[in-house]
């Protein structure tokens, strides 16, 4: 998982969980693959990562060296900072850790670099069964009239 | 377009991942037609939900290497190999092994690609993420493609494109129906008859 990934992922597929926004890394083993640098794209790219959490994940595993904190438009020129956010957004990848979900906690295990984020068969029931007692409700019980 | 170099898979492994067919081709055949269109668009993101072997996603990143291209899949198996596929092609590759597109943020992908399981079984509920995963599509064979259908809006760019497989026994015309009511306009973009199946390949856009 490249922090691209990272950057679009939520855990908001949990029941309860309302942004899952952004997931925190836990990393075991980090690699650098090489991709062909095109400095357009980075330039198209940067607007839509959102760069608070890009810079936060880049810091957590140790990769947010001469990253600048908040990005100005003028650093669109400067090929380093181009080449820069090139390596940390598209070449370092997570090949093994898990994911944690900022408000449940529940984590998402990342193997040969393919983060898992399936729910379990008790979770799937879970949100089945809530998604049951919901539709119950508004079939059943909510066009009922109110008794005082 | 090229077809991506397949032959570091193990035959076996089919067993477990939907071996790319008709349907695959028929997709990377429309997505080829759309070459000029596409270009002109020159997308950023693109996402292939049920990508399986990575026949059809590792083709488009051969044929538009200016766009980053992303993959889902809900069998894990599928994802190693749709990874695998991309780096013996040599082209960047993010997979996630996922449902549908339910743990991606909201409006980053520009186009959006979907040979769903279409064949019409009994109800599946519980979804398999084996093999069965790969063809098993429930009710009218739409079911899976009707829960993707209400996520299009929000996963989309505001002009980004989906282009989705689907069979006559699909009703493609109920699909357009509920995409116009989502604000889609829909074409056709190919169609073809294999033995006795009639595929066809829909754009949508709004
Ligand atoms: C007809 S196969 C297409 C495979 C490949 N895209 C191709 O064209 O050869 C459908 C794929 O969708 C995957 N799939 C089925 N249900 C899914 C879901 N809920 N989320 C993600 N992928 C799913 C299957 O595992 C399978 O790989």
């Amino acid at each position: 998982m490249k922090l691209i990934t990272h950057n679009m992922l939520t855990s908001k597929c949990l029941k309860g969980v309302v942004t899952g926004y952004p997931l925190a890394i836990s990393a075991t083993n980090i690699k650098v693959t090489e991709v062909d640098f095109n400095p357009d794209f980075i330039v198209r790219i940067i607007p839509k990562i959102d760069w608070e959490v890009f810079w936060k994940a880049a810091d957590s595993i140790g990769h947010s060296d001469g990253l600048p904190q908040t990005v100005e438009s003028k650093l669109h020129d400067n090929n380093d900072f181009l080449k820069k956010v090139h390596r940390v957004l598209l070449e370092v990848e997570i090949d093994e850790g898990h994911l944690t979900c900022p408000e449940s906690g529940r984590q998402f295990p990342i193997t040969k670099g393919i983060p898992n984020m399936l729910l379990t068969e008790a979770e799937n029931k879970f949100a089945m069964l809530l998604k049951s007692a919901n539709d119950l409700y508004h079939e059943v019980f909510a066009p009922m009239p109110r008794q005082i | 377009m090229d077809t991506p170099y397949q032959n570091h898979i193990d035959k076996d492994e089919f067993n477990y991942v939907y071996e790319p067919a008709e349907d695959s081709f028929l997709l990377i055949d429309a997505l080829e037609k759309e070459i000029d269109f596409l270009r002109k668009k020159n997308p950023l993101l693109c996402l292939e939900v049920g990508s399986g072997s990575g026949v059809v996603i590792t083709a488009f990143a051969m044929a538009f290497p200016h766009c980053l291209c992303f993959c889902t899949d809900i069998n894990h198996r599928a994802c190693l190999m749709s990874q695998s596929t991309a780096s013996h092609n040599k082209v960047f590759l993010e997979c996630v092994n996922m449902n549908l597109v339910t743990c991606f943020v909201d409006k980053k992908f520009d186009v959006l690609i979907f040979n769903p399981p279409y064949v019409e079984t009994e109800s599946n509920d519980c979804l398999s993420n084996g093999i069965v995963a790969s063809w098993a599509g429930g009710i009218k064979g739409r079911e899976i493609t009707d829960k993707l259908l209400d996520m299009v809006p929000k996963i989309l760019t505001d002009d980004g494109i989906f282009y989705l497989l689907l069979i006559k026994e699909n009703i493609p015309e109920e699909v357009k129906e509920i995409m116009l009511q989502k604000g889609f306009q829909a074409n056709l973009v190919l169609e073809r008859k294999v033995k006795n199946e009639h595929q066809i390949v829909i754009k949508f856009y709004r």
